[in-house]
């Protein structure tokens, strides 16, 4: 335990040093996933995000952890018509081309962003709610949404803002050509060589102020032992996704760096609760039997069947914080009143005899085995704890492109499995964010309950939700988040494990104040001497 | 002449027939493959989504049809030199390929010039002092170039040269350098210090299968007639091995090192993906990941256009080689 928060504290002493006085020089990142486009629309997906972001500013920018800071809108706020915000736009800021950026470009950004073609995971649910744009003036913008909105702000700090005189009729090819690639961000584009690299140089001219680092480069490394050997061979300064399997090692040598901080990704399991049957649970014998996870207390004793910190501590090997709940402390709208389960596997068999399950039953986990952290193994883990109160398990975990299909299952019949893990992170950094899309009632109008696999479904938690998702004020939308969370954990909606603990190495000298969002980028990494 | 010609060129037609229904053949197993293994969306699309923008997105890419009608779509379009556009990068799949082409094949002219440089020099002394130190030392070495997995090698590799040492870069494609209006790595020196660990790393399996190879072919021709005919004749030793020994070996190496170059092209994935090198393979195992079909699809037609081409070629090389192969004997 004191050896996993001494690790968990490296990330937080590393956030604690100060930029020092900018001194021209180059940087180059070893990327564990590459971006699959320079243009910042076409795929919302962690990578192209966090690389849109040196070249692209938003609105509104999310710090080290998703705090919403001024970006190219310096104040925003609801006016006194509760359905229309306005944003009150930097001026003086200049495209990297030269050009000035004014409320035309928002305009022209929420027209283009949710109509990429041939785009396979667009910017539209983030601009849906908007049903109305004015420019009040160059450097004022009012939008307007159909009910009161206070996400706004949260939803705008995801979509970048592109130029309208450079992106009108551009497509994808024009934005990785570079030709489109104009942005008002501390970087500028410089060159994109799929698969080897992508180069940015620094925006001098930037509002923020002149960038730390002269050049950037980005390079996909994908395979993780050779990612730690570029770091270890000096060709790169700063790599992502250290495998946790290295990390003491790495701890060792005096070479090398490593930064650590919480991810908003929370490591979960689905559980079948809408299903009278359910595929992959049978009787010992193999025969059908009514679902057993409708009913609540066998649901819970599953959940305390599971010890947490076996988990975090021999499969995470420490690198992780036990879940309770869907956000990690410190996030918006978190409660303070959930505890992290206690293991009781005394506690789960006399939970599951009393439920009429006194001999247990039969149930296949599944999982994916190349997405999460040690996914695969922490499947395994858990079908042992079951086994343990005395359930037959077997396991089933396969590649994410085998796994996310069969999960999510078609409309009408739903998931093929019964109890899957699966991760979530918050991309809005705020507890409404997996609430809606994990929790909520499946609803296509709305698009609540987009991932909820185990079809839970709960009138009083939808309840709550909608009306947290109306609530301007801050206080009472979180109080409202908070109590939705509590009652979605005391009637086992879903049943998080840990919260995934992301590790960030550096050469010497350098330091990587860790990310909530587990985007790497060069505007975090600090000189630590 | 021309009774040679006119057998030859029957025989190319008649291949390329052939070709053509291999191709028809395999897109369909790999449309019906990869549409059994799942929907792209499922692993592309944000989990944020919401079920409106799944559906447009899945409509958006043409994935809310049955596989047929997609495949008839891909015919289509096919006809009129069109592979479709990769779901992932949005760019036309042949043109990515294309863009990744040079350094795979820059990678695997390297290693065939190295197992070759290698390979035969070693395999000839094996073969011509089967019993020497140095023959059986050559010999046994050959035997962890085999079975050494390449994944390891290659680390092994990047620990010694590159992090230990630090002579070598870790991975990556270097800088490239212009001659005669062609960029390659082959040009430049920092080119070559980042082509030489994956080169090599790729070459070790190829440079054992070659030094095998000869080896068995030497001592196989060492004792023919011919050979103690001409020694017999009284030609010096270098002339009956280099002209007269070398000659007839290479028939066999020619058809192995034209399959193997194949293989190396084609499957070059584990030194690509732990060299970081900017080619096909990396690019092929990524679309496998996330079942970015049109550039599976793209790059399967071209690799094997490839190994048709070049068994065609092996082939023709055979009857110039030795001039007792006659093309219209050889069965397509």
């Amino acid at each position: 335990m004191s050896k996993r928060l001494s690790r968990i504290a490296l990330g937080a002493v590393a956030a604690t040093f100060m930029a020092a006085p900018a001194l021209a020089e180059d940087l180059v990142i070893g990327l564990a996933s590459e971006p699959t486009s320079i243009d910042p629309h076409f795929h919302n997906l962690g990578p192209n995000n966090a690389f849109g972001r040196h070249i692209y500013d938003r609105l509104i920018n999310q710090g080290s952890n998703q705090e919403l800071l001024p970006g190219l809108a310096e104040s925003w706020f609801v006016t006194d018509d509760p359905t229309v915000w306005q944003f009150n736009l930097r001026q003086g800021v200049t495209w990297h081309d030269g050009e000035p950026f004014t409320a035309e470009d928002v305009a022209f950004t929420f027209e283009r962003a949710p109509n990429v073609p041939n785009s396979p995971s667009g910017y539209g649910i983030y601009l849906a709610q908007i049903t109305d744009v004015t420019i009040v003036d160059d450097y004022t913008i009012q939008v307007r949404t159909a009910d009161p909105y206070p996400l706004m702000p949260n939803d705008l700090s995801t979509v970048a803002i592109v130029s309208a005189h450079a992106g009108a009729g551009a497509t994808t090819s024009d934005y990785n050509s570079g030709e489109a690639a104009i942005g008002t961000g501390a970087y500028r584009f410089v060159e994109y060589v799929p698969g080897d690299r992508i180069v940015v140089e620094a925006n001098p001219d930037h509002w923020g102020g002149a960038p730390e680092w002269d050049t950037v480069t980005f390079r996909p490394l994908t395979s993780a032992p050779a990612r730690v050997a570029a770091l270890l061979s000096g060709d790169v300064d700063l790599i992502a996704g250290v495998p946790t399997a290295d990390i003491p090692q790495l701890a060792d040598n005096p070479d090398v760096v490593l930064s650590q901080g919480v991810s908003n990704r929370v490591i979960y399991f689905h559980i079948d609760s809408s299903r009278d049957v359910t595929p992959m649970v049978t009787a010992k014998d193999g025969s059908e039997i009514p679902n057993p996870f409708l009913d609540v207390n066998v649901r819970r004793a599953i959940s305390m069947a599971i010890d947490r910190e076996a988990i975090v501590d021999e499969v995470m090997e420490g690198i992780a914080i036990p879940a309770g709940q869907l956000l990690p402390e410190g996030f918006f709208g978190v409660s303070e009143n959930i505890e992290v389960p206690e293991y009781d596997p005394e506690g789960a068999r006399a939970l599951l005899a009393e439920a009429g399950h006194p001999d247990g039953f039969r149930v296949v986990l599944h999982g994916p085995n190349d997405r999460y952290i040690n996914d695969a193994a922490i499947v395994q883990a858990v079908a042992q704890m079951l086994t343990r109160v005395g359930l037959d398990t077997e396991v089933d975990t396969m590649p994410r492109s085998v796994f996310f299909g069969r999960a999510t299952g078609n409309e009408e019949t739903g998931s093929e499995f019964s109890l899957m893990l699966v991760g979530w992170g918050s991309g809005t950094g705020e507890a409404s964010s997996p609430l809606k899309s994990l929790i909520a009632t499946r609803d296509r109008a709305r698009g609540f309950g987009a991932s909820n696999r185990g079809r839970f479904s709960d009138a009083e938690i939808d309840g709550l939700i909608e009306e947290a998702l109306r609530t301007v004020d801050d206080d009472a939308r979180a109080a409202l988040l908070a109590r939705a969370t509590e009652l979605a954990m005391e009637r086992v909606a879903i049943i998080p494990t840990h919260f995934q603990v992301n590790t960030w190495a550096t050469r010497p000298g350098l330091a990587y104040i860790p990310r909530t969002d587990e985007y790497t980028m060069a505007e975090n990494v600090v000189r630590s001497e | 002449m021309a009774d040679r010609l006119l057998p030859m060129t029957v025989f190319i037609i008649r291949r390329l027939l052939q070709s053509v229904l291999v191709l028809a053949i395999m897109t369909v197993i790999v449309f019906a493959g990869v549409y059994a293994i799942g929907n792209p969306i499922d692993i592309l699309i944000s989990p944020d989504a919401t079920q409106a923008e799944r559906e447009r997105a899945i409509a958006d890419l043409g994935l809310d049809q049955p596989w047929y009608v997609q495949y008839w779509v891909f015919l289509g379009n096919l006809l009129q030199g069109d592979l479709g556009r990769s779901f992932v990068f949005n760019e036309p799949a042949i043109q990515l390929l294309l863009q990744r082409m040079p350094a795979t094949l820059e990678l695997a002219a390297a290693a065939m010039l190295i197992s070759l440089v290698i390979g035969i020099p070693l395999g000839m002394w094996a073969g011509l002092r089967p019993h020497g130190i140095a023959g059986k030392t050559i010999m046994s070495g050959s035997i962890l170039g085999f079975s050494l997995p390449n994944f390891w090698q290659g680390m092994m590799l990047i620990m010694i040269f590159a992090v230990i040492l630090g002579w070598l870069p870790s991975g990556g494609r270097g800088e490239l350098g212009s001659f005669m209006g062609i960029e390659s790595s082959l040009f430049s020196l920092d080119g070559w210090s980042h082509l030489i660990l994956p080169a090599t790393n790729l070459a070790l399996f190829k440079t054992s299968l070659v030094i095998r190879l000869t080896r068995a072919s030497i001592q196989e021709t060492i004792n023919l007639d011919y050979v103690k005919f001409a020694r017999a004749k009284g030609l010096s030793p270098r002339r009956v091995i280099f002209v007269h020994v070398l000659k007839n070996i290479m028939i066999p190496l020619v058809t192995i090192i034209g399959l193997e170059l194949g293989s190396v092209i084609a499957f070059a994935v584990v030194t690509e993906t732990v060299f970081a090198w900017p080619g096909m393979g990396k690019l092929i195992i990524d679309s496998i990941f996330v079942l970015d079909r049109p550039v599976i699809v793209a790059y399967l037609i071209i690799i094997v256009m490839m190994f048709i081409t070049i068994n065609l070629v092996v082939d023709i090389l055979y009857s110039i080689l030795d001039p007792r192969v006659r093309l219209a004997d050889i069965k397509a």
